[in-house]
């Protein structure tokens, strides 16, 4: 296990995706990371004397409109854009992963079934369903989570599949069968580890797009609530106050952009090097 | 052919059915009576139960839900609790802005994506294939409503040159409608472009790879011609297929758009009916949204099987 983990950072640091998307994602975690611990500004603290100010000694990107500071808000959005982001990857492989294995190792009906319950979840666009289901359960991020999660699970149930396929032709599985194992055993104890790299990889791509989501839904108001807060409704906020304040816009959507970029050349990077054969003209 | 075709049939009408089914049922448990919104809270009882009686909402729910699919299938929509218009009338009145806007977005990201994917392509590993790859990296991790507000802040708060939002309407002339619709065509565009791009350009050098373009190139043809002459066309298969994908999202995907802009369209009618628990618009929109998307999936897969006859018999590899 950590011989393979260091063939892969020695691997990837040849990697220009890996070692920029790298970087960006490790400050992200390490921003969020630091919010437990330390902000420059307790993010409740509402002070409209000083409000709108631009960046300055005390406020280094500013206040806003209440007189909070900018930079605290970022940084307690980080916190929230990641725990919303991994709890939803956490739905998608808690449910779709074993749909995947399942549908591979049985094939014939249950596969049809579940491969055409996949389509049909994907056939929704997942904004739109989304915002049904924040509708129907209130806004917020748990349900923001569920809403975000819930469109995993057919990513993550089709990967799987995709990779499980494959692995089911290779020898040592007839040789496991051979043996009398069944197959829900090899499926867990052979099937699930070699489709580790794939699901990594798919892992840090739905990282992203939970990112993205969970800025779409809390920018229309039906996400995170405040007094948390998050950088979709920092930008919601800011198109209040486009005219006198422009700069309340560019911060959050900058902090949103930066992220996602990181992680989706860590992702890419990620694949070249955990898989060379994955690797596609990207 | 034949065979393939009727159990895609088959399939189709089933996922409709089943997204129809779930749609409907999802939207009963929803807490809130359709009728005690329509009165308010002072309303009597037994003009609750009358109101009730008149839409229908005291039939058992099976009944109600043949009823609705029956109506569907006639084109019949009801009507809208909170506008007291028929439904469709109220789509129709935003298809008008949402439609062209999700057309022109497709226009612009096409024109952007295609030409930038073949470059990248035949400059492969060059410093332009790799200026490309960053607008396309940069073009996916934008989110587009961010865009949006940096088009507004630069177009409208600086320059003042086009509106920051709101429509003009058909009616006031091409120009100012078309000028309501221009921001919002270029941040729809934006990511779609970027998605397009990547898509391009990467069917096109795996194409390249293949040894009919070796042959040609053999043959003396220079790298413009075969681009043009053979790997393009087998290149767009893929490209034609993520556009078709692209269109049926852009049409819902407008919601956060809309709503950016305040656009009366399709996005923004399905967001405030949610907010006020206008249940047969939102149950109406989702479902049809949802069967143009099944429905583009259906003919994409056709199209595929014509052009590509190994892809018929290939349904569960």
């Amino acid at each position: 296990m950590y011989e393979r983990f260091v063939e892969v950072f020695s691997h990837g640091m040849k990697n220009r995706n890996f070692v920029a998307g790298g970087i960006i994602t490790i400050a992200f975690f390490g921003l969020a990371l630091l919010s437990y611990v330390w902000s420059p500004h307790p993010i409740e603290n509402i002070n409209i004397s000083d409000k709108l100010l631009s960046p300055n000694a005390k406020y280094l990107l500013g206040t806003d409109h209440f007189g909070r500071d900018i930079l605290s808000m970022l940084i307690m959005g980080a916190k929230n854009s990641i725990i919303v982001a991994f709890v939803a990857i956490g739905i998608g492989l808690g449910i779709g992963v074993p749909l995947g294995l399942v549908a591979a190792s049985q094939r014939g009906w249950t596969d049809e079934f579940i491969m055409r319950f996949n389509d049909f979840t994907l056939a929704f666009p997942s904004l739109i369903s989304a915002i049904m289901i924040t509708a129907i359960m209130g806004p917020g991020a748990v349900n923001s989570i569920i809403a975000i999660g819930i469109f995993n699970i057919p990513v993550f149930a089709r990967v799987v599949r995709g990779a499980a396929l494959n692995i089911w032709k290779k020898e040592f599985i007839l040789a496991a069968l051979s043996s009398g194992k069944s197959k829900t055993r090899i499926s867990i104890e052979h099937v699930l580890p070699n489709t580790s790299s794939v699901l990594i990889v798919q892992a840090t791509i739905q990282f992203a797009i939970g990112i993205l989501a969970e800025a779409g839904l809390s920018y229309l108001g039906l996400g995170t609530q405040p007094p948390a807060a998050s950088w979709g409704k920092m930008l919601n906020e800011a198109q209040t106050f486009l005219h006198f304040a422009p700069q309340l816009a560019i911060y959050p959507g900058m902090a949103i952009a930066l992220t996602v970029l990181g992680l989706n050349l860590f992702g890419d990077g990620l694949r070249d090097v955990l898989d060379p054969k994955l690797r596609r003209n990207r | 052919m034949k065979i393939f075709l009727f159990k895609r049939l088959i399939t189709m009408i089933i996922t409709l059915l089943v997204a129809s089914s779930v749609v409907f049922f999802v939207l009963e448990i929803l807490p809130g009576d359709p009728a005690a919104v329509m009165l308010g809270i002072n309303a009597e009882a037994d003009t609750l139960a009358a109101l009730r009686a008149e839409l229908g909402l005291d039939k058992p729910i099976a009944v109600r839900y043949l009823g609705w699919l029956g109506d569907l299938v006639q084109g019949d929509l009801g009507i809208s609790y909170t506008y007291d218009v028929p439904v469709s009338e109220l789509i129709m009145e935003r298809v008008i802005l949402s439609f062209p806007l999700a057309v022109l977005s497709m226009i612009l990201s096409t024109l952007i994506a295609i030409p930038l994917g073949i470059i990248a392509a035949s400059n492969h590993s060059k410093p332009m294939d790799f200026l490309v790859m960053i607008f396309s990296q940069l073009g996916i991790a934008i989110p587009n409503f961010w865009f949006a507000l940096l088009l507004i802040i630069f177009f409208s708060v600086f320059m003042g040159v086009l509106p920051a939002g709101g429509f003009a309407g058909w009616e006031a002339g091409m120009i100012p409608a078309l000028s309501s619709l221009l921001l919002p065509t270029i941040a729809l565009a934006l990511p779609q472009a970027a998605i397009l791009t990547r898509v391009t350009r990467s069917s096109l050098l795996e194409v390249l790879k293949e040894d009919y373009i070796r042959t040609a190139q053999a043959k003396g043809s220079s790298l413009r011609r075969t681009l043009w002459r053979h790997a393009l066309r087998n290149a767009m298969i893929p490209v034609v297929t993520i556009m078709g994908l692209q269109f049926s999202f852009l049409l819902a995907g407008t919601i956060i758009i809309e709503n950016v802009f305040y656009l009366p369209g399709i996005g923004r009618l399905i967001f405030q009916a949610i907010a006020q628990r206008d249940l047969i618009v939102v149950k109406n929109l989702v479902i049809l949204l949802a069967a143009s998307v099944i429905v583009i999936n259906f003919i994409v897969d056709m199209l595929y099987a014509v052009i590509d006859p190994r892809l018929r018999g290939t349904q569960n590899v």
